[in-house]
C-alpha cells in the first residue's frame, strides 16, 4: 500500500497542475526503460538489510537476506504498526597465517524498522530464519482483514 | 568510524550478471559475495548464498576452473502483493580460476545459514617445503 500510494501516480485521482509534468516524466521513464531492457527500477531506503514486504488478505510478509546470521544474533521488535530488526553480523577471523585474495563479505551492525500500513496482530507474529533468509509473518488485525459481504 | 566493532553495515545491492552466457531458462542471475583466503595447505572460499539449500548448490571443479551455481526457489505465495520490494531473487553463479593444484578427493563443502564454506586442500607437491641450507 505504501508502494502504491507513493509510486503509482495514476492512483492519485485529483487533477493537479503538475499533471502535464507527470505525463512527461512517465514518457521519459518509459523511454529509459526501453533503453535499459526493462530493468525494474528498485526503490530502496538504503538501509541494511534490503527488505521485501508483501501482503495477502490475512498477513504481511517481511523478508530479508541475512546470510551467516544466527537466530540468536537477531533482535526483532514488533509494535502495533511496525517491525524493527536489528543485529550484528560477525565474521570470525581466520588466524594469522592467511593471505586474502578476495574480501567482499562485510561484518557490522544493522538496524532497520519498517512501518506497516494497517494494524497487526502483535501476539501472532512468527519469524523464521532459513538458509540465511529471514521471513516474518505478521497477521493483520481482525479489523484490517477483508470481509466478504453478500448482497441480498 | 575506524573501529571495526561499531561499523554499520552498508547496503550493497546484489550484483546482477549481465554478460553471463546466454540463459535458456528465464530468471535473474547474481554474483555472490565471496571471501577467498589461502594458507600453506589450503585455499578456503566463503560465499554468501542466501536462500540456497545444499541440494540446490552445484560446485564444479574442472581444468582448474571452479564454478559455483546456486538455485533459489522463489519465496512467497502466488496471491501475495508487493508493498516494498528492494531485492530480487534468482540464481547465483560465479567462476574462479585456481592457480594451485587442488587435491580433488579432499575438497570439503559446508553450507550453513546461507554461507558456503569450501575448503580446497592443495596437493602435496604444492605445499611449500622449507629446505635448510647447511653451512660448510
Amino acid at each position: 500500500m505504501i508502494y502504491r500510494r507513493f509510486f503509482n501516480f495514476p492512483t492519485w485521482g485529483f487533477r493537479r497542475p503538475s499533471e502535464e509534468l507527470d505525463r512527461l516524466r512517465k514518457q521519459m521513464s518509459e523511454l529509459y526503460g526501453a533503453l535499459t531492457e526493462g530493468a525494474i527500477p528498485m526503490l530502496s531506503a538504503g538501509v541494511f538489510p534490503l527488505t521485501n514486504v508483501t501482503e495477502d488478505s490475512y498477513n504481511y510478509y517481511v523478508r530479508a537476506e541475512l546470510p551467516g546470521i544466527k537466530s540468536d544474533e537477531l533482535d526483532i521488535q514488533i509494535t502495533s504498526d511496525g517491525i524493527s530488526v536489528s543485529g550484528e553480523r560477525k565474521i570470525p577471523g581466520e588466524g594469522n597465517g592467511v593471505k586474502y585474495h578476495r574480501r567482499e563479505r562485510e561484518a557490522g551492525k544493522f538496524s532497520r524498522s519498517i512501518n506497516l500500513p494497517c494494524e497487526i496482530d502483535v501476539n501472532a507474529v512468527e519469524a523464521s530464519l532459513e538458509n540465511g533468509i529471514l521471513t516474518v509473518t505478521i497477521p493483520k488485525a481482525e479489523v484490517a482483514k477483508p470481509r466478504q459481504i453478500t448482497v441480498k | 568510524m575506524t573501529n571495526k566493532d561499531t561499523k554499520e553495515l552498508q547496503v550493497k545491492p546484489k550484483q546482477e550478471i549481465k554478460t553471463a552466457t546466454e540463459q535458456t531458462r528465464p530468471g535473474l542471475v547474481f554474483t555472490p559475495s565471496v571471501d577467498i583466503f589461502e594458507t600453506d595447505r589450503e585455499i578456503t572460499l566463503l560465499a554468501d548464498l542466501p536462500g540456497v539449500t545444499a541440494e540446490n548448490l552445484t560446485i564444479d571443479l574442472r581444468e582448474s576452473t571452479l564454478t559455483l551455481t546456486g538455485e533459489v526457489e522463489s519465496t512467497g505465495g502466488a496471491d501475495e502483493e508487493g508493498l516494498l520490494l528492494e531485492y530480487e531473487t534468482g540464481k547465483y553463479n560465479r567462476h574462479f580460476s585456481l592457480s594451485n593444484l587442488i587435491d580433488q578427493s579432499k575438497i570439503d563443502a559446508k553450507l550453513n545459514d546461507g554461507v558456503l564454506r569450501l575448503t580446497l586442500p592443495k596437493v602435496e607437491e604444492a605445499t611449500p617445503r622449507q629446505i635448510k641450507v647447511k653451512a660448510g
